[in-house]
């Protein structure tokens, strides 16, 4: 496989979200709105990127037996690293996503690219793998966020989009359930229905 | 160059020496991050003051003092903003368990003679779409400029005074009672 194919497969072939169905907790609760999908996905990508290059390199260190706890520790230090930027740098977007940073070490997707990918391949790959995997995870996220905000709040990225019918004093009538979380799944499970459907053809 | 093997020793030294630089890294970034992360906190409180009291001059973070309530660890801090030497209103930090989803925290700002200047939601996990609609103008704005003496803080469908939310009467009903805390204490002794 060429460095192409291993940064491209994380959008459509290997898709995190839609495709392997890992990481769904954060992926189901912070999506209400596009700039949280996207927010969640490029701090999971950071993580993933910097915990693919450690494990990258010290992989011919770590027993076979203790690597789960290894990988695990070096994950949620980047985690907290990010967290604690965050709070620093970034107030309203720390607020926006609240408890779903600390849960990125528990993420599924995270782990699961450190033990099958990095702790078997060189730094570049692993570099490329953690990329592409990441910006595919925001992709699905931010897509996923946008449906949903654009359905249940009549808007993308807060830019609003006049597709609903209005009430009288101007604001939309909109389908709420969809930013709601029952509305998480049922965008979720149509999204994956047409991947599927393109993913044939 | 070969994996190590997983004999005991090395296990031991392994974990040990991932956990100490793991431990010791993240010593750094919290020194590093601790002032901005303080300065955003404290930041993000003035400008709530600044919300909901009228012009002042003073630092009403220096002078805050707090009230206490029925909850020992839950005191209500009270922000004082003078102009010169003279009290222009008071910005009183309070909060309700009763929101839908739990903790809901507002800044209210009370002219000195009680009458309610204005609010600012801190925080709260309201439904988003129903609840959160009381962080609007639409909602908050029929609490200015009226005094709990002669307002009954209360929705009407209780009997009170205040227009619920549509389709959000616990959460307006935990907005109301977070600001009857605030006013309550604040009149009852908290004035200084």
């Amino acid at each position: 496989m060429n460095q192409k194919q291993n940064f491209t497969k994380g959008f459509i072939k290997d898709n995190a979200v839609f495709v392997m169905l890992l990481g769904l907790c954060p992926t189901l609760a912070v999506t209400s709105s596009a700039v949280n999908g996207l927010g969640m996905g490029l701090a999971t990508t950071f993580v993933l990127v910097m915990a693919n290059i450690v494990v990258a390199l010290v992989k011919n260190l770590i027993p076979e037996k203790v690597r789960i706890p290894s990988f695990i520790v070096i994950i949620a230090s980047f985690v907290t690293i990010v967290d604690l930027t965050m709070a620093g740098f970034l107030p309203s977007l720390h607020e926006a996503l609240g408890i779903f940073i600390p849960l990125i070490v528990v993420n599924c997707l995270v782990l699961g690219r450190a033990e099958a990918f990095a702790s078997k391949n060189n730094i570049v790959s692993s570099i490329v793998d953690g990329l592409g995997m990441g910006l595919g995870f925001a992709f699905a996220l931010t897509l996923l966020g946008a449906v949903r905000e654009l359905l249940g709040a009549g808007s993308v990225f807060g830019l609003s989009i006049p597709i609903f019918p209005t009430t009288e004093d101007g604001a939309p009538i909109t389908m709420l359930l969809f930013v709601l979380a029952p509305g998480a799944f049922i965008a979720l499970g149509y999204l994956i229905a047409i991947i599927n459907r393109f993913k044939k053809s | 160059m070969a994996k190590r093997e997983s004999t005991f020793i090395n296990m031991v030294v392994t974990l040990f020496a991932v956990t100490f630089i793991a431990s010791a890294t993240l010593g750094g970034i919290y020194e590093l991050t601790k002032e901005p992360i303080a300065k955003a906190k404290l930041e993000k409180k003035l400008k709530a003051i600044q919300l909901v009291v009228p012009e002042f001059d003073n630092d009403p973070n220096s002078e805050m003092y707090t009230i206490k309530t029925e909850n020992d660890d839950m005191p209500l801090e009270v922000y004082p903003a003078k102009k010169g030497d003279k009290l222009v209103g008071v910005a009183v930090k309070s909060y309700t368990m009763k929101g839908y989803s739990g903790l809901i925290q507002l800044m209210v700002g009370f002219k000195p003679d009680g009458t309610i200047n204005k609010i600012s939601v801190l925080q709260h996990a309201e439904t988003p779409g129903l609840g959160t609609k009381m962080t609007d103008a639409s909602f908050k704005d029929q609490f200015y400029g009226k005094n709990p003496a002669d307002f009954n803080l209360e929705v009407k469908k209780d009997g009170g005074d205040v227009d619920a939310i549509t389709a959000a009467t616990i959460s307006s009903r935990a907005f109301c009672d977070a600001v009857k805390r605030a006013y309550d204490q604040y009149m009852k002794g908290g004035k200084k």
